[in-house]
């Protein structure tokens, strides 16, 4: 027994609905160990911690295959609840505080220490009294056992958002049965001396014969902290090192190095695209000291020049602002700055003035802002183009009546279903009642009906099938090179970038930190991708 | 075969869920009235006549929850503002000396910019409190009434008609329409059949109201509503001043609720002050409801359905009842079905829109 | 930094102090003599103090204001109905009445809180309407069923047709037994010493009861409901705990209530009772989400000042006694509007405040950069 591995997970697979997202994963972790997980938005990562820390996501979606084994015994988590009784605690990237309570409260919130009292006897265990004092010296032991002071009697809402992560670290190491911590991302909202507190404790933890799993986007950390490295990409493991035998290149060239398999493919009869030279090119659209409030993706003083009729692409990782960008000049989120179209300025703040000015977006958030799902086809594809310029409609009474023409309507839908290859029942379908790949298209069309000079277009293969993400990227494609309209696309998906896009611009910690022609090697995106990762 | 009852069972199965197992209940209690009401000895022609006067009555009320539900401003529990407007428009009317079917064409006129201005500020409010519309609704409609009360006893009102003979001052609680406007749109094209009475001029005016809603709901400010309460966030993205519209739905709805009182009042023959239009909100509420409308979908034919639904029952109850069994449970039957219905609705998940 | 904590106590206390000036306007006007207000203001803090504590719970578990309260009022009003007609008098019989009504509380609890569950976001109106459903149901039961279902005997309290309750119930023979429990009179004003005893044990009952491991699953639950169920809280179980709690509570107190008017007014008594209660605790200075023992006392004392003096008030300055009637019961609902309105707008002024922090940063960022 003693010589069984603290965690062992053998052969671990998982597929969302015939999606593989992971395939033979192998992983052990010893007691004090500490491994850094690292890989791309998309790689895995997630979704293999959730296996380990027994989500119900996985079992809704139907389990997973291959075994988790704790100390040389099977487990199988049926809830969260049974992977913390295992002794695996995970500190998730959204804080899962109580605003109104004090740090010891959230630390040992439903395993506060009681008492029992007269009623608990007649009624049930919750009756008992809480025991404050034991309560305090249980949270300033766990506390005291992280390394970086926090004050126990301090609300929730008082505190600095670093104090906040530190409190729910504390709460999974209050948990006596504590043997594996995973951290997911628990620097990404600290300041730097407070990230280096928490390598720190990572560490003391590590002494104290905690295994920890740390996955974050700051390699160095990684290397700083970490006995072995372990790299995902594509549901697989592409690299598990010692971490004194790794480099910082070395993980970002695994994390993103796979060779380009969809090369960017040219239809047959396609005419190749005259190069983009950038120094004589017509600027469409001038993005000057943009800043952007979207919570979770904050834009920074980004300036960016999009040259007309090219596939401009953006690129980074999740949370580095990247999606903060269009949302932010579309004016669906709080934003300042300076953007110029056609030379003439857009005021920000306005979704009104930018669709006048021929902007189109398609929005990331398919079914929150993209889409009325409880509305028939006809409405999604015509409801911008007939709001913002009047198509669709037929005037009466000398323009007092405006009304709906529901054949044009119809023409138009029928239209966009054929050439976008929309799979429904009809016009009338409600968009809730398609796949998400059509749905996608149904956002597409939208855009289209718009007649747009630029498109953006925010991860537009976001949980799609693998047939419908070609039938996407080709119709964006034709619909820049045949109706000479700049687009461009927002994706966290490099290769997809590389094989649509003339140019990509990488963002990272909310700035541009750099655009290259879309030729150049993946890699070399990649290290762009992290360079100033916050 | 199997497979095929399979499937047909199914497709009943959903029926019944895109029904309402409730509203289906209510519709088998109201043919089941309408076959028992003759058997025990009820009048079905007068029957039937006191349900066609009630629907005309009521009818505009419940057309008036349409605007807010589209908007996805909820069920529109604020509408005692909207009746409010109407009742200023009405004893205005009265107090500067119009009589007949002049008076009913001029509360008409008067209550339209009290409407507006009531509805605008009610409107303005609710933009500030996006997604507690509900309560707030209803407790600025409890709290409109219960200033109006004052207002009522304080505002310099002198016909006779209207206020209390002893005093000279204040309006009294029931003012009769008898020489005004009782009748006015129901004496228009009336039809008399043996018992059965049909006011085709009230229903021809109710017809017209909800056409104008058909027609608007198809125009493009119309189609925006109707997004706006699908899907707001979709709306703001594709450029459309969401507040803007929300209030226009606000305003169209406090308006027909201030005409939706002066019909009723029409056919009911009396102006109800002070504490009568406290609870109105309620019937309308649940009339639409028991139409088929949900939160936030409703339409014409919901207000169609849902009225003679629930009028239906609220009139044939009693008498059937008292012909049956010399029981009147008519109103605990009606506050049971009423508030049953709306809370039915306020359970269900509000689908899609997230 | 000082100055906006002033203003946020300014804001907080708004409403009390609007009540402060109204009382302090109108109590002369009134006329009334200080030892009356005294007398009547004692007697209605043992009238309602127990029932306005009833409502504390469920703004704990981030419920709301608990509009559905009637429901304990009306269990509480049937126990009273039938230990009358059992003709069981004095402090027995209200004991009696309260063991009644327990059971039909809890159920009607039961049900409110599943109900509640079911329409998560929209308690507040959805427990309004829960109140006139079940007002459905107890006029029902109260004026067809007992009777033929549920024996009555006696004809002081059944209708003359032979089945249903009479709209009153004379409560003769309980009428204020336990205010005058222990008598006592001080300075001339006469205090009700035993009720006074017993809303002293439920604020001790609610004092422990925040102490005890439930109810600080409450709070928990009333502040973050996903944040509660991920740390193993059964969530929706103790939502409905605190609407059995507090409708058991309501019952109990309805019945304190009663005793001291001395009848019960069958159809009307509860109808209004939960409005009232609200608005008094609105007034002592709570909120949706936030509500103490404090505000319930200062609460009664100043809103029932007001219901006092409002109308002798009025009729003084117009001639009119109608117009404070009214006024009093416009403040009631004025009063409710404004609390819902600044609970909704504080909800979402805390959203954006968040974002206006972000934007600063970063234009401060960008004027470094620059």
């Amino acid at each position: 027994m003693d010589n069984a591995p603290l965690l062992e997970m053998r052969n671990i697979k998982k597929d969302f609905f015939g999606n593989q997202v992971l395939s033979d994963i192998n992983l052990t972790l010893k007691e004090g160990e500490v491994i850094g997980l690292a890989g791309e938005n998309g790689a895995g990562k997630s979704t293999l911690m959730r296996i380990l820390f027994g989500s119900d996501v996985i079992r809704e979606t139907g389990g997973y295959g291959g075994e988790v084994l704790i100390q040389g015994e099977k487990a199988d988590f049926q809830s969260p609840f049974d992977a913390i009784a295992a002794g695996i605690g995970m500190v998730h990237q959204e804080f899962s505080l109580i605003p109104g309570f004090t740090a010891t409260e959230n630390i040992l919130l439903n395993r506060e220490s009681k008492k029992k009292s007269v009623l608990s006897e007649l009624f049930s265990d919750r009756m008992d009294t809480l025991d404050r004092k034991d309560m305090e010296r249980r949270a300033a032991e766990a506390i005291q056992k992280m390394g970086v002071n926090i004050d126990g009697s301090m609300l929730i809402n008082n505190m600095p958002v670093g104090h906040k992560q530190f409190t729910e670290i504390a709460r999974e190491l209050s948990k006596e049965q504590l043997k594996i911590l995973i951290l997911d991302e628990p620097t990404a909202v600290l300041t730097e001396k407070e990230a280096e507190a928490l390598l720190d404790s990572i560490r003391g933890m590590s002494r104290r014969g905690i295994a920890v799993i740390f996955i974050t986007h700051r390699l160095h950390e990684i290397l700083e902290v970490c006995d072995r490295v372990v790299v995902m990409r594509d549901g697989v493991v592409v690299g598990d090192d010692p971490a004194d035998k790794t480099s910082e290149a070395n993980i970002t060239k695994l994390m993103v190095g796979r060779e380009v398999s969809i090369e960017r493919v040219s239809a047959e009869g396609e005419e190749k695209k005259p190069e983009i030279n950038e120094e004589n090119a017509d600027i469409i659209l001038s993005i000057k000291n943009l800043w952007v409030d979207m919570p979770g993706e904050t834009v920074r003083n980004v300036n960016l020049d999009v040259i007309d009729g090219e596939i401009l692409g953006i690129g980074g990782l999740a949370g580095q602002g990247k999606l903060g960008i269009p949302n932010g000049i579309m004016g669906l989120y709080d934003a300042g700055g300076k953007v110029v179209f056609n030379g003439q300025e857009i005021p920000l703040n306005s979704p009104r003035k930018c669709l006048d000015a021929s902007i189109a977006f398609v929005s990331e958030d398919r079914r929150g802002v993209g889409l009325l799902l409880d509305e028939s086809l006809e409405w999604n594809i015509s409801f911008p183009a007939m709001q913002v310029q009047n198509k669709f409609l037929k005037k009466y009474l000398g323009g007092l009546i405006t009304w709906r023409d529901d054949r044009a309507i119809h023409e138009v839908t029928k239209k966009y279903i054929d050439e976008l290859q929309i799979k429904c029942t009809g016009t009338r379908q409600k968009a809730k009642e398609l796949s998400g790949g059509n749905q996608q298209k149904v956002c597409l069309a939208k855009a289209f009906a718009l007649g747009p000079k630029l498109l953006f277009v925010s991860e537009p293969t976001r949980g799609i099938d693998v047939g419908a993400k070609k039938l996407v990227l080709e119709a964006l494609k034709s619909f820049n090179r045949d109706n000479g309209v700049t687009v461009v696309m927002i994706s966290s998906e490099l290769n997809e970038l590389k094989a649509t896009c003339d140019r990509i611009a990488i963002v990272s910690g909310g700035r541009i930190a750099g655009t290259l022609p879309a030729t150049v090697p993946v890699e070399a995106l990649g290290t762009l991708m992290i360079s100033q990762v916050v | 075969m199997e497979e095929n009852s399979i499937n047909s069972s199914g497709r009943i199965k959903g029926l019944i869920q895109d029904f309402g197992l409730p509203r289906l209940i209510i519709t088998g209690f109201l043919i089941l009235l309408l076959i028992v009401a003759p058997i025990v000895g009820a009048d079905l022609p007068t029957q039937i006549s006191n349900i066609i006067n009630r629907f005309s009555w009521n009818g505009i009320l419940v057309l008036a929850m349409v605007p807010m539900v589209h908007s996805g401003c909820g069920l529109n529990f604020g509408l005692p503002l909207g009746i409010i407007s109407g009742l200023l428009g009405a004893t205005i009317s009265i107090e500067l000396g119009f009589t007949g079917p002049v008076s009913f064409f001029m509360a008409v006129l008067i209550s339209t910019p009290f409407a507006i201005v009531f509805g605008s500020l009610y409107g303005w409010l609710l933009n500030k409190i996006k997604g507690g519309e509900m309560m707030i609704a209803t407790y600025v409609g409890f709290s409109s009434v219960s200033l109006m009360c004052m207002m009522w006893l304080l505002l310099p009102y002198h016909s006779p008609n209207m206020v209390w003979g002893m005093a000279g001052k204040g309006l009294r609680t029931t003012i009769s329409l008898e020489g005004y406007y009782k009748e006015a749109l129901a004496d228009i094209l009336q039809i008399n059949i043996g018992n059965l009475m049909i006011p085709t001029g009230a229903i021809l005016f109710f017809a017209l109201l909800a056409f104008l809603m058909w027609a608007f709901l198809h125009t493009k400010t119309g189609t925006a509503m109707t997004a706006v309460g699908s899907n707001p966030d979709f709306a703001r993205s594709a450029g459309i001043n969401v507040d803007k519209i929300r209030l226009i739905s606000v305003v169209m709805s406090t308006w027909l609720a201030a005409i939706g009182i002066l019909v009723y009042e029409q056919g009911f023959g009396f102006i109800q002050l002070y504490m009568a239009p406290f609870y109105m909100a309620l019937p309308a509420v649940s009339a639409i409801l028991i139409g088929g409308a949900s939160v936030n979908k409703a339409s014409i034919m919901n207000v169609v359905i849902g009225t003679i639904l629930f009028q239906g029952i609220v009139t044939m109850t009693p008498t059937v009842m008292n012909n049956m069994i010399h029981l009147d449970m008519s109103e605990v039957i009606r506050i049971i079905v009423s508030n049953g219905m709306i809370l039915y609705a306020l359970t269900r998940k509000t689908e899609g829109s997230k | 930094m000082n100055k906006t904590n002033l203003g946020d106590i300014f804001r907080r206390f708004s409403v009390p102090l609007m009540f402060v000036l109204i009382c302090a306007v109108c109590a002369p006007i009134s006329g009334l003599s200080p030892s009356y207000l005294a007398n009547e203001i004692v007697t209605r803090m043992g009238r309602n103090a127990f029932l306005i504590l009833s409502l504390l719970i469920p703004i704990m578990a981030g419920m709301g204001l608990n509009f559905s309260m009637t429901l304990g009022a009306m269990a509480g009003e049937i126990g009273l109905i039938l230990v009358s007609d059992w003709q069981i008098v004095g402090i027995p019989g209200m004991v009696l009445a309260m063991i009644i009504s327990v059971p039909i509380s809890a159920l009607l609890g039961l049900f409110c809180g599943k109900v509640l569950n079911m329409a998560k976001g929209r308690e507040m109106i959805t427990s309004y309407i829960i109140s006139f459903f079940i007002n459905g149901i107890y006029q029902l039961v109260v004026l067809y069923l007992m009777g033929p279902v549920i024996p009555i005997k006696h004809s002081n309290i059944k209708l003359p047709r032979g089945y249903g309750v009479r709209n009153t119930v004379s409560l003769l023979s309980m009428r204020q037994k336990l205010d005058n429990l222990i008598p006592l009179t001080i300075a001339g004003v006469k205090i009700p010493v035993a009720t006074f005893i017993v809303i002293f044990l439920l604020c001790l009952v609610i004092i422990w009861f925040r102490k005890t491991k439930l109810g600080q699953d409450m709070r928990a639950v009333g502040q973050d409901m996903e944040v509660s169920k991920d740390a193993g809280i059964n969530v929706e179980g103790t939502r409905i705990i605190s609407m059995v709690i507090s409708t058991v509570f309501a019952g109990v107190g309805m019945i304190i209530y009663l005793q001291n008017m001395g009848n019960i007014a069958t159809y009307s008594s509860h109808s209004q009772i939960g409005m009232f209660c609200i608005a008094a605790l609105l007034v002592g200075g709570a909120s949706v989400d936030k509500a103490s023992i404090g505000n319930v006392f200062l609460g009664i004392i100043l809103f029932h000042t007001m219901f006092i003096v409002a109308p002798k008030a009025g009729t003084v300055i117009t001639g009119d006694s109608m117009i404070g009637e009214y006024f009093r019961v416009f403040v009631s609902y004025a009063v409710i509007t404004v609390a819902l309105i600044m609970y909704e707008t504080n909800k979402r002024k805390n959203k954006s405040r968040a974002g206006e922090e972000l934007a600063r940063a970063q234009e401060e960022e960008n004027e470094g950069a620059a």
